[in-house]
C-alpha cells in the first residue's frame, strides 16, 4: 500500500462518473415530496403575519369545521411537548451561559417573527388544508418590533425576549484583548474597517418538506424529512422535543435537492408533523412552497463588524481587534450560536502570522428568521473582513497587494494561532503562485486599459484565505459548549459473493458521496467500483452518524469508512491465514487479495467473503461474516486554504458591475474525485458571488421580509458568471489517512472579498475605497456620485 | 370538474381535473410522473420546464385544463429504454448535476434551445439558462454539458 | 389558488358571451401573468375564459404601413418572425429579451398589453413605436391605451385582438432588466417614424410614460448627445429594493441615450 492509502488500482483520483447521476437524469430521483403513502393526510401551516405580537385568541372552530378537514392544532395543543433545543452553550465574557430562551414548536402566547407556525391544519387534500386555514381568526395584538441589529441594540430598544436585556443572547469573546490592544497602540501602521455581511437567504432550490407517520401497532414514528443529518433530527427530536426512545423514531432522508446549511437545523415543522401523525394515526405530508420557504427556511450571515490590524513599519501584521454583533433571529436554531463565535472568531489569524487576535461578539435576537449555518458558516464572515482589511492595509501603506499578504504568511507547520486552531499543513506561497499565474494578474494592466478605452472600469482583486473544516473533535467541541459529539459512523458490508454495500452517516444531497465513497471502498479494498453501493440517510439502516456540513462528510464520514475498511481486512486477514494455512503475521493484503508473503499463495477478497459466510472450514473462535463498523472522531479540524482572484468591469454609467473572470488556486487536500471536487468548487463560488454581487435578504421596519420572492430576492443565473479557472496545489492533511481536508465551502468562503477587492479597485480611480456586499448596480452608481460629490 | 386528454412521453392520457390544478400537479400527483420538479411559485426557477408541442414551458404556471389535446413530454420520457437521450448524457460526462433538483427541468429546456439553435455559443447557452436556476453547481459544467449535448444532438432531436 | 370555471370556446364571440355569462370572468392567454396573479391569491375570478381554440389570433402580417400582430402571438413568435425582424426589428429583439425563453414560449402580446404591467416591455414597444390596440370592437391608440399600473380602457368584456406598428424608420429599445426578476426597471423604446420622434418609458414609473423634452430634442437631432443631458425628474418614479427614484431616473437618460445609439 502507498503512503497515501492507495491499492494502486486506480479509482482513487479518478474523474468516474457518478452512480447517482441515472437516477436524476430520468426523473427518478426520490425526493421527500415524491414519496406519498397510503392514506396520507396534507398540513398547512397557519403562520405569524406579523413579526412581534401577543396572540390573543387564536379561533379554529370554523376550520375544523371546513370540508375535509380531520384536525386543527395550534401551541397550547402541544404544550408538555419539548421545545426545539440548540446544539451549542455559548458562554459570556463574564462566564455567564447565553440567554436561551424557549422555544415552542408552536407559537404560544406571542410570534416572534413573520412566518413563524401559529398552527397546523390537516385534511384530505393540499387545497382543503389551505382555505381552512384561511378561515383562522387570528387575533394578533401587535407590538413594535425590532428587525435589524441597529434597532434591536439601539438604547431602549423593545425586547424579542423579556430575560434578554438589550437583545442579547451572548457577549462571546476569544483571544488576548490586551496583548492585541497593545499591538495595535504600538504599531507603526494602523487600519480600520467597518463591513456589513449582509443577509442571505439559502435557497436550496428543492424547498423543505416532512410526511410524519406512526404505526399504532408498532408504536413506531416515521418521518420522511428533507435533512443533511437525519441521525441528529432522531437525536434532537426524539430525545429533546418529542421524548421518543430511538428505536420508536425512524427518520429518512432521502434524496435531497441541496442544502446548503438551511437542512441542518431541526426545524419546528418536523416535531409538528412527527407529533400531528401521532394524534391521526395517519400520514400527514407538508410541503413547503417558496413564498413559505423565503419565512421559515433558517437564513444567513447578517453581521456589521469593526476591525482594526496594527501593522509594522515592514507591514508585518502585529495586531487584529474585531467587534462583531451577529443577528441570532428571534429564535436560537440548531447551530445559530456557534456560527458567528467558534466557526468566525478562530478564523482571524487566516494564512497570517498576526501573533496577538482578539474577538469579540455580540450575539443579538432581532423579530427576524432565525439565522443558522449557510455555506461557510461563519468562516465567510471572518475571511471577508480579514481580506478587505488586508486590501485597506495595502492602500494605507503603499505596499503592493500581493505582497502585504505574501509578508505575512506563516511557513512553518504546525502552527498554533493566537485564536484557538492549530494548522497542520498549508503552502499559502504556492496556491499565491498558482493563481496569479493562471489569472495573469501581471498582465492586469493591459487588460484595464483596453476596458478603458470600451468604457469600462476594470479591475482585479485578491484574497487569500485558510478556513477550518471537517468538524469537528468532539472533545474540543465538547470544550466549548457543543450538546453533540462530531464524530462520524462507516459501516462495510461485505457480502459473501464479495459486493459490498457501505453504510455512512453522512448524507449526500449533491456532493456525490455514492461515487466518492464507493471510490475509496473500492480501491482500498481492491473490488469493482461497480460492486460497492453507498447507502444513507435512513436511521434504520445506518447505525449512527452525525451528518453532512462544515465540509466534514470526506475528512470525517471518509476516514470513519477508511477505518472500517481496515476492519474488513484485518478480519479477512485471519480468515485467509487459516485458508492458507500461514501465520496471520505473514499475510499482506494489496489489489484484493491476501497473500502469504514472498509467495504466490493468495486468497481474494471474495474468497475470503464467501469463507466467512459459509464458515465450513474457519478459524476457531472467530465470528463468521464479513462487516465492520467504525467510529471516528476527528483528531482535528482540517484547513484546506487557497488563492482567489476576481476580476470585474463596471460600467460607470450604470455602476453594473460584469464578472468577467473568476481564478481559483485550492488546496483541499487529496483528491478523490477530481470532476466532484470541481464541481464543487464551483457551486461555491457562484455562492459567494451572489453574495458579492447579487444576494440580500431585507426586512423593513416592522420585520415584514421586503425580498421574499425570486421577484426581488436575486439569485445568480448562468448568465451572471463567468466560466471558472480552476487550479490545484495540494498538501495532505496530516491527521487523517487519507490526507484529505474538504472542499463544499471553499469558494463561498474564499471569493466573495476577491470580488469586492476587484470592484474597489476598478472604482479607486475615482476615489471610492469601499463598497458594501452585495455591490449592486444602484449602490456603485451611488458610490461614484459620492465620490464625484467630495472631488 | 372538467376532463382533459393530452399525450404525454408518447401515452394518451385522461382525467378530471379541477379548473384551477396546475399542469405540473396533474403530472406529478396524478400520473405520478414525479421526476417534474416545483422550486418556487412566481414561475422562475425553471425546475417544473416540460415541453409543450415541443415548447419547453413552466408547467407551474400552465393550467392542466389549458393543455387539453396537447403533447407534452416530460424528463421521464427523453430516455430510450437504457439509452439516455444525448443531452442527458452529456449532462452526466460533464457533471451537469449535483442534487439532481433543477435537473429535469434544466435538460428540458437546454433540448429546446437545440432544437431552436443547433450550436450555440456559451453565451447563448448562458442566456438561455436565464429560466433555469441551479443552486450546486453554478453552472459551468451545465453550460459545458449544454453545448456538448448539442453537438451530441447534431442539430436537435 | 382558489378553483374557477374554466371555458375553453371557439370563436371571439364565444368568448364574449363567456366573459358576459361571469360574475367576474377573466381572460386567460398565455397565463404567464394572470397564473402567478391566482397562484399567489392576488386574485381570485369567478371564471377563466381561455383563448387557446380561438382561431387567427396567432397571426402575424404585414399590411405594409403597419404590422398587424395577432393578440395570441408569444414573444417568442414575434422575437423569431421574419417578417418582424426585417420590418421592425427593434420589436423583435424586445421581444426576445422579454422574461426568459419559458416565458416568451407562452406569454403573448395581447396578454401583456392587456394586463398593463408597469414594469412589461410591450408597452414601451407599443407607446414608443405608435402602435394601436385592435379589440372586437375599437381601435385605440397606445398613448390612450396604456393607464397608470394595470389600468386600461378596456371594458369587462372586452378582447384584445390584436396590436398594430406602424413601419419606423429606425427604432430601438433598450432596458436596465431588475436582476431577479428580469422585468424592466427602465426600458426605453425610441423610434423615429411619419410620427416623428417618441421616446416611451416602462419600469420607471407608474405606466408607461413618454419624455417630450427627448423626443423635441431628438426630433432637431437625432443623436445620443441630444438625450444625454435630458434627466427626467424622479418625483413619482418607483423605488424599490433594487432601484430608488434617484437612481431610475438616471437610467431613464442612460437607456433613452444607448437607444439612440441603437437605431444607428
Amino acid at each position: 500500500m502507498s503512503d497515501n492509502g492507495s491499492n494502486g488500482t486506480g479509482f482513487i483520483g479518478a474523474s468516474l462518473k457518478r452512480k447517482e447521476d441515472a437516477r436524476f437524469l430520468t426523473g427518478r430521483g426520490r425526493y421527500t415530496d415524491d414519496i406519498n403513502l397510503p392514506g396520507q393526510l396534507y398540513a398547512h401551516l397557519l403562520r405569524s403575519t406579523v413579526a412581534h405580537a401577543n396572540l390573543g385568541s387564536v379561533d379554529t372552530s370554523a376550520a375544523e369545521a371546513a370540508p375535509g378537514v380531520h384536525a386543527v392544532f395550534t401551541g397550547p395543543d402541544m404544550e408538555g411537548v419539548g421545545g426545539v433545543p440548540t446544539g451549542w452553550l455559548i458562554h459570556s465574557k463574564d462566564g455567564s451561559p447565553m440567554v436561551e430562551p424557549a422555544h415552542p414548536a408552536m407559537a404560544i402566547g406571542k410570534v416572534r417573527h413573520v412566518g413563524e407556525i401559529v398552527a397546523i391544519v390537516v385534511a384530505e387534500t393540499r387545497d382543503q388544508a389551505r382555505e381552512a386555514a384561511a378561515l383562522i381568526d387570528v387575533d394578533y395584538q401587535d407590538l413594535p418590533a425590532v428587525a435589524s441589529l441597529e434597532a434591536a441594540r439601539a438604547d431602549g430598544a423593545p425586547l424579542v425576549w423579556d430575560e434578554a436585556d438589550g437583545n442579547l443572547c451572548y457577549d462571546w469573546e476569544v483571544g488576548d484583548r490586551a496583548a492585541a490592544e497593545a499591538a495595535i497602540d504600538g504599531a507603526a501602521h494602523t487600519v480600520s474597517i467597518d463591513v456589513v455581511n449582509q443577509r442571505l437567504v439559502p435557497n436550496a432550490i428543492e424547498p423543505r418538506a416532512a410526511i410524519g407517520n406512526f404505526d399504532p401497532t408498532t408504536g413506531e414514528y416515521t418521518l420522511y424529512t428533507t435533512s443533511q443529518n437525519p441521525h441528529l433530527i432522531r437525536l434532537l427530536l426524539g430525545a429533546f422535543v418529542l421524548g421518543l426512545p430511538e428505536h420508536k423514531l425512524r427518520i429518512v432522508a432521502p434524496d435531497v435537492g441541496g442544502g446548503f446549511g438551511s437542512k441542518i437545523p431541526h426545524y419546528a415543522e418536523e416535531a409538528i408533523l412527527t407529533w400531528t401523525a401521532g394524534q391521526l394515526a395517519r400520514p400527514v405530508k407538508w410541503t413547503s412552497d417558496r413564498s413559505e420557504a423565503f419565512v421559515s427556511d433558517t437564513q444567513g450571515r447578517d453581521h456589521i463588524s469593526t476591525a482594526t490590524l496594527g501593522l509594522d513599519e515592514d507591514g508585518k501584521f502585529v495586531g487584529l481587534k474585531v467587534s462583531t454583533q451577529a443577528n441570532l433571529g428571534a429564535y436560537l436554531s440548531t447551530f445559530a450560536t456557534c456560527v458567528p463565535t467558534y466557526l468566525y472568531g478562530i478564523l482571524f489569524a487566516g494564512p497570517y502570522t498576526t501573533p496577538a487576535i482578539y474577538c469579540e461578539v455580540e450575539g443579538v435576537f432581532t423579530n427576524t428568521v432565525p439565522v443558522d449555518a449557510l455555506r461557510g458558516a461563519g468562516r465567510p464572515e471572518a475571511t471577508y473582513l480579514l481580506e478587505r482589511l488586508v486590501d485597506k492595509a495595502a492602500a494605507a501603506t503603499g505596499i503592493d497587494r500581493v505582497d502585504i499578504r505574501r509578508r505575512n504568511f506563516i511557513r512553518e507547520f504546525p502552527y498554533q494561532t493566537p485564536v484557538a486552531l492549530q494548522y497542520d499543513q498549508g503552502d499559502y506561497d504556492a496556491t499565491l503562485d498558482l493563481a496569479l499565474e493562471a489569472s495573469d494578474w501581471d498582465g492586469f494592466e493591459a487588460r484595464r486599459n483596453e476596458a478603458a478605452g470600451r468604457g469600462k472600469l476594470r479591475g482585479i482583486g485578491i484574497s487569500t484565505f485558510i478556513e477550518a473544516c471537517g468538524i469537528a473533535p468532539s472533545a474540543v467541541v465538547g470544550s466549548l459548549g457543543a450538546r453533540a459529539g462530531l464524530y462520524e459512523v462507516g459501516s462495510v458490508r461485505v457480502h459473501p459473493t464479495g459486493s459490498v454495500s457501505v453504510f455512512t452517516g453522512t448524507h449526500s444531497h449533491g456532493q456525490g458521496h455514492e461515487t466518492t465513497f464507493a471510490q475509496i471502498v473500492a480501491e482500498t479494498l481492491g473490488v469493482d467500483f461497480e460492486a460497492v453501493d453507498v447507502v444513507h440517510g435512513d436511521t434504520n439502516a445506518i447505525p449512527f452518524g452525525m451528518g453532512t456540513y462544515g465540509s466534514r462528510s470526506l475528512a470525517v464520514g471518509g476516514t470513519a469508512i477508511y477505518n472500517a475498511v481496515q476492519k474488513v481486512i484485518a478480519k479477512g486477514k485471519k480468515i485467509a491465514a487459516h485458508l492458507l494455512e500461514a501465520s496471520e503475521e505473514d499475510i499482506e493484503f494489496a489489489d484484493g487479495n491476501f497473500t502469504v508473503a514472498g509467495t504466490d499463495r493468495s486468497k481474494s477478497i471474495g474468497e475470503v467473503a464467501l469463507t466467512a459466510y459459509v464458515p465450513h472450514n474457519y478459524p476457531e473462535g472467530l465470528e463468521p461474516g464479513l462487516e465492520e463498523t467504525a467510529f471516528y472522531d476527528p483528531l482535528n479540524f482540517t484547513f484546506p486554504a487557497g488563492t482567489h482572484v476576481a476580476e470585474v468591469e463596471v460600467d460607470p454609467e450604470t455602476g453594473e458591475v460584469e464578472l468577467v473572470a473568476v481564478t481559483g488556486a485550492d488546496d483541499v487536500g487529496r483528491i478523490i474525485n477530481p470532476m466532484i471536487v470541481n464541481g464543487q468548487l464551483h457551486g461555491g463560488l457562484a455562492h459567494g458571488i451572489g453574495q458579492a454581487l447579487l444576494e440580500h435578504c431585507e426586512y423593513d421596519d416592522e420585520g415584514q421580509l421586503v425580498t421574499g420572492s425570486y421577484m426581488n430576492y436575486t439569485m445568480p443565473r448562468a448568465g451572471d458568471l463567468p466560466n471558472f479557472n480552476i487550479n490545484h496545489n495540494t498538501t495532505h492533511c496530516t491527521h487523517n489517512p487519507l490526507g484529505v481536508k474538504g472542499v463544499g465551502e471553499v469558494g463561498s468562503i474564499g471569493v466573495p472579498p476577491a470580488v469586492i477587492n476587484a470592484v474597489v479597485d476598478a472604482l479607486s480611480p475615482l476615489g471610492v475605497t469601499h463598497i458594501e456586499m452585495p455591490a449592486t448596480s444602484q449602490r456603485v452608481w451611488q458610490a461614484i456620485q459620492a465620490a464625484q460629490a467630495q472631488d | 370538474m372538467p376532463a382533459v386528454t393530452m399525450t404525454v412521453n408518447g401515452v394518451s392520457r385522461s382525467a378530471d381535473v379541477e379548473g384551477r390544478t396546475l399542469l405540473v400537479d396533474f403530472l406529478r400527483e396524478q400520473l405520478a410522473l414525479t421526476g417534474t420538479h416545483v422550486g418556487c411559485d412566481t414561475s422562475q426557477c425553471g425546475a417544473c420546464v416540460v415541453h409543450m408541442n415541443g415548447q419547453s414551458v413552466k408547467s407551474c404556471t400552465c393550467l392542466a385544463v389549458d393543455a387539453d389535446g396537447a403533447d407534452v413530454t416530460t424528463i421521464e420520457g427523453l430516455a430510450n429504454g437504457a439509452d439516455l437521450h444525448p443531452m442527458q448524457e452529456a449532462f452526466r460526462e460533464h457533471h451537469g448535476l449535483q442534487c439532481g433538483f433543477c435537473t429535469p427541468g434544466m435538460v428540458m429546456s437546454a433540448i429546446d434551445l437545440v432544437n431552436r439553435n443547433p450550436s450555440p455559443s456559451e453565451g447563448e447557452v448562458r442566456h438561455w439558462l436565464d429560466g433555469n436556476f441551479c443552486r450546486c453547481t453554478g453552472y459551468h459544467n451545465i453550460v459545458k454539458a449544454v453545448m456538448a449535448g448539442a453537438d451530441a444532438m447534431g442539430g436537435g432531436s | 389558488m382558489d378553483d374557477f370555471q374554466y371555458h375553453a370556446p371557439s370563436s371571439v364571440d364565444g368568448v364574449l358571451s363567456a366573459l358576459r355569462g361571469a360574475d367576474d370572468g377573466k381572460v386567460l392567454a398565455g397565463g404567464m401573468s394572470l397564473v402567478p396573479v391566482l397562484k399567489l391569491g392576488m386574485a381570485a375570478p369567478s371564471d377563466l375564459v381561455s383563448l387557446r381554440n380561438v382561431p387567427g389570433l396567432s397571426d402575424i402580417e404585414d399590411h405594409g404601413h403597419c404590422l398587424k400582430i395577432g393578440a395570441c402571438c408569444t414573444h417568442a413568435q414575434v422575437a423569431a418572425s421574419s417578417v418582424v425582424q426585417e420590418r421592425i426589428p427593434a420589436l423583435a429583439a424586445m421581444a426576445g429579451r422579454i422574461g426568459d425563453p419559458q416565458v416568451r414560449n407562452c406569454g403573448t402580446i395581447g396578454g401583456s398589453v392587456a394586463h398593463n404591467d408597469p414594469a412589461a416591455d410591450y408597452p414601451a414597444a407599443c407607446v414608443g413605436l405608435g402602435a394601436t390596440i385592435i379589440t372586437d370592437r375599437r381601435k385605440i391608440s397606445s398613448d390612450d391605451f396604456f393607464g397608470s399600473m394595470f389600468e386600461t380602457p378596456l371594458e369587462e368584456d372586452e378582447l384584445v385582438t390584436a396590436v398594430c406598428f406602424p413601419i419606423v424608420d429606425r427604432a430601438a429599445y433598450a432596458k436596465f432588466e431588475n436582476p431577479a426578476s428580469k422585468y424592466a426597471v427602465a426600458g426605453v423604446m425610441v423610434a423615429e417614424g411619419d410620427d416623428g420622434v417618441r421616446v416611451a418609458v416602462t419600469g420607471a414609473g407608474a405606466g408607461v410614460f413618454r419624455v417630450a423634452e427627448m423626443e423635441a430634442a431628438l426630433a432637431d437631432d437625432f443623436s445620443a448627445d441630444a438625450v444625454s443631458g435630458i434627466g427626467v425628474s424622479s418625483d413619482g418614479l418607483l423605488s424599490d429594493n433594487v432601484a430608488g427614484a434617484e437612481y431610475r431616473a438616471h437610467l431613464v437618460t442612460v437607456m433613452a441615450k444607448r437607444a439612440v445609439e441603437a437605431c444607428g
